[in-house]
């Protein structure tokens, strides 16, 4: 390394603030990355950490501060310049070129910023294989993005971050979605892009494997920085715990005995799902009564988002589902939705363009005035940053917040069973537990049904009464939380 | 790329090549002449499909380009007295610089914005002419006191020769590097800054190319009409023609949007003996195969070679 860089970080931020009209995303944060340093950045939903890394790649334009890259102020600056400076961002939403294969993918974030550039190199090309099989592409090289599973998707992101070799490289939520055995594997990735000597920023909500990756960690919140330091000590300060962290989620599991109803409000029975050739469900069979709360605990892939796809009325199947004894088949997605049967996919499925507000009334439109005008009143006591925000347009929204608005949209239409899709994804644990208070009111104060699916098993079992777990297509166990641990927890826990 | 020159596509691009070049041996003049325009309609819809396949830009308006490069033409040479071949060069610099004077601000807006600001410049392009009558021949066209050749055979093999190289180039660029990057500004234009390029300078080019084509094949149709008309050259309607050209044929393909031309007005002569029917019957046809398959004639027979 250079002498005269060798005492100064290879990136400083000073006096960072960004404004989007009235709401102040950003204030005065400042901090300073080594190479060869993972630095994390944590805080609650839309406490600003997106923000913060898109002002340093140059996605937003900061409203004011520096951001110094080897001593020069690229603040301002287009994501372009800032790029081939030495930048590489890993982004939460991927979208590759579904029509090039992998390869190809890698290859476009290694190809120069030239109109005169007709035929790829082969440098370029050897390069591309070499950082395919780096991230662990090897053997998927030449297939397309639409045929891989969701990790490798990941992996493709980071494999486009650090093509061009950058200085810096930012990783926004990067475990999001991922097995426990996956995200120990990203961790050892990015840890390797440390040990080349780079500046890692890292953003997650998955406490355990930040504090376990990171050097030094910045706490935040509404934009400020509470404290910044080594891992542990952050997360035992008062504030950090207070605004982030939350307190530990209760259980209470029912015993099946105790719901009355003599047959199951929902039933399905001998589900068969195919994708093509590919089983994607088979002979799953489950079962909920009215008011319980039941899991459905499993990997990526395994089948979770297909089973509730299949409840909904989106997929043909063999077998049968029965809800309050009629048999669904036959009924449309729509009708279905609307007869009190209603899904929060994992995808959000939001309105973007559309306002906070606008996107709950829309769930909330067959309602009366006055019906519709309390439980929205309800629905702002469960998530109070909905009613700050009414007037934000969703796409616009925080990861997290938008994944409250999804619930709450689903909420507003006042379901009778209500499905939610992997609804901890991207959340903070803080409003993890806020979430969970919010279903166990549910569960108190209404005889509102829940299925729920999740790979977070930590938040998956305090809520369930009873919890099946599905693998490969397949259910391989059911049973009550208190048991999930010693008899199936393995790959959970 | 190089996997091109032995792909099935390849051969029965240069097959079908082949056969039509022949064409004028045994058909009518009437037929080649129906196809000589088909050909220049096929550039229309190649271009526009470099723009909106690629760079991910809908440009509601492609007869501004195609207007403004045959009227260049046309005018330069009836009201001037220029010689032909200048005239169309010209027409396509022009067809350029008017490219450029739109896309630069119509690039900064997002979204749909982009599209309406070019339907707004048809628009404009069709009020001019109107206006300035003396100067374009208004309402009633521009008469081209001279042309190419009076061949029928001839017309045609140089609007299929044009076709081709231009077949050539446009999709050779769509599979480039650049035709990489496009894809990618046109996909994810956040993601594609953040991995270093400047979308709008790529975008900007896709623009300039497709003006290029779209003005040089505007100025050949006029030298071949002998006229250069709103009606034929410029309305909203010959642009819808083109946009619909392209999705049938398939986005993203270039080469299925030429595929996509010749059929349109192929079958748009067949079906004129039904009068006022026949528009109706080819968007009939138009909207079936855009609702049932999406990717058009040739993404359809892509997807089903790439499963087998
Ligand atoms: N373009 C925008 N216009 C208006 N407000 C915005 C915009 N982008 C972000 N915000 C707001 O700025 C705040 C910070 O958002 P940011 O995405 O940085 O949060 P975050 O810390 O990444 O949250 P999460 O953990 O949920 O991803 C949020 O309240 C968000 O709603
Ligand atoms: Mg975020």
């Amino acid at each position: 390394m250079d002498m005269r860089l060798s005492n100064r970080a290879v990136l400083e931020v000073r006096g960072l603030t960004k404004r989007f009209g009235g709401l102040t995303a950003v204030k005065n944060l400042g901090f300073d990355v080594n190479g060869g340093e993972i630095f994390g950045l944590i805080g609650p939903n839309g406490s600003g950490k997106s923000t913060a890394m898109k002002s340093v790649m140059g996605i937003e334009r900061p409203t004011s501060g520096e951001v110094i890259f080897e001593g020069e102020n690229v603040a301002g600056l287009p994501a372009h310049k800032i790029a081939r400076k030495g930048f590489g961002m890993v982004f939460q939403h991927s979208r590759p070129l579904n029509r090039q294969t992998v390869l190809e993918n890698i290859l476009v974030a290694l190809l120069p910023d030239s109109l005169f550039m007709l035929f790829p190199d082969k440098a370029l090309v050897e390069r591309a294989k070499w950082i395919a099989e780096r991230v662990g592409l090897g053997n998927v090289m030449n297939r397309r993005p639409p045929t891989l599973p969701f990790a490798d998707l990941r992996r493709l992101e980071l494999a486009k971050a650090i093509a061009r070799d950058p200085k810096v490289v930012l990783v926004d939520e990067p475990f999001a979605g991922l097995t426990r055995a996956e995200v120990d594997i990203f961790s050892d990735l990015i840890r390797s892009f440390r040990d080349e000597g780079r500046a890692v920023m890292l953003v997650d909500h998955n406490v355990k494997s930040v504090a376990a990756l990171v050097d030094r960690v910045l706490a935040m919140y509404l934009g400020e920085e509470i404290v910044t330091g080594r891992a542990d000590e952050v997360m035992k300060n008062e504030t950090v715990r207070r605004v982030y962290l939350g307190g530990a989620i209760e259980t209470h599991a029912r015993p099946e005995t105790s719901f009355k109803d003599k047959v199951p409000l929902l039933q399905v029975e001998n589900v068969s799902v195919f994708y093509g050739k590919a089983q994607a469900l088979e002979n799953v069979s489950i079962h909920v009564h009215e008011g319980e709360f039941v899991s459905i605990v499993g990997l990526n892939g395994a089948g979770k988002t297909t089973l509730f796809n299949t409840i909904s009325g989106f997929l043909p199947y063999s077998g049968e589902i029965v809800r309050g004894g009629d048999r669904l088949r036959g009924t449309s997605p729509a009708k279905i939705a609307r007869s009190g049967l209603v899904q929060c996919p994992e995808s959000r499925e939001l309105f973007g363009e559309m306002s906070v507000r606008e996107n709950l009334d829309l769930g909330g439109q067959h309602l009366s005035d006055d019906k519709r005008a309390a439980q929205l009143a309800w629905l702002f006591e469960l998530f109070p940053i909905l009613k700050e925000r009414q007037g934000q347009m969703a796409q616009t929204l925080s990861g997290g917040e938008q994944q409250m608005l999804a619930i709450g949209r689903a909420l507003m239409m006042q379901p009778q069973i209500l499905i939610l899709d992997e609804p901890t994804l991207g959340l903070a644990p803080v409003i993890l537990e806020q979430l969970s208070k919010a279903l166990t009111k549910l569960r108190q104060t209404t005889s509102i049904t829940v299925l729920l699916g999740e790979q977070n098993v930590t938040f998956a079992l305090p809520h369930a009464d009873r919890v099946y777990v599905l693998e490969h297509a397949r259910i391989v166990w059911e049973g009550d939380p208190g048991r999930f641990a010693a008899e199936a927890g393995a790959d959970f826990l | 790329m190089s996997t091109f020159f032995t792909s099935r596509l390849f051969f029965i691009s240069l097959a079908l090549v082949v056969i039509a070049a022949t064409l004028p041996l045994y058909v009518s003049g009437y037929v080649l002449g129906l196809l000589t325009v088909a050909f220049y309609f096929g550039v229309f819809a190649m271009a526009w499909d470099l723009l909106f396949g690629f760079a991910g830009e809908v440009n509601f308006g492609p007869t501004f380009l195609i207007g403004v490069g045959a009227y260049t033409a046309g005018i330069l040479n009836a009201q001037f007295g220029w010689s032909v071949y200048p005239c169309i060069v010209l027409g396509a610099l022009a067809s350029v610089i008017a490219g450029l004077v739109l896309a630069l601000p119509a690039l900064r807006v997002r979204g749909p914005y982009f599209g309406l600001t070019t339907l707004v410049a048809v628009l404009m392009l069709q009020n001019f002419i109107v206006v300035f009558a003396d100067l374009t021949g208004g309402e009633i066209g521009l008469t081209i006191p001279d042309v190419i050749t009076i061949d029928a055979g001839a017309n045609y093999w140089i609007a299929l020769g044009f076709m081709t190289i231009s077949a050539a180039i446009l999709y050779g660029l769509s599979q480039s590097p650049i035709g990489l990057v496009l894809q990618a500004s046109g996909q994810d234009p956040v993601q594609a800054g953040a991995l270093g390029f400047n979308i709008v300078k790529h975008k900007l080019a896709a623009f300039i190319v497709s003006a290029f084509f779209s003005g040089l094949s505007g100025a050949l149709l006029v030298f071949y009409f002998g006229t250069a008309s709103v009606g034929t050259v410029v309305d909203v309607a010959v642009g819808v023609n083109v946009i619909v050209s392209a999705v049938l044929g398939g986005r993203r393909t270039v080469l299925g949007a030429a595929l996509g031309a010749i059929f349109l007005i192929v079958a748009g002569e067949f079906l004129r003996p039904t009068g006022e029917l026949a528009t109706f019957i080819v968007s009939a046809v138009a909207l079936l195969v855009v609702l049932f398959f999406p990717g058009g004639f040739l993404g359809a027979a892509l997807s089903r070679e790439a499963r087998s």
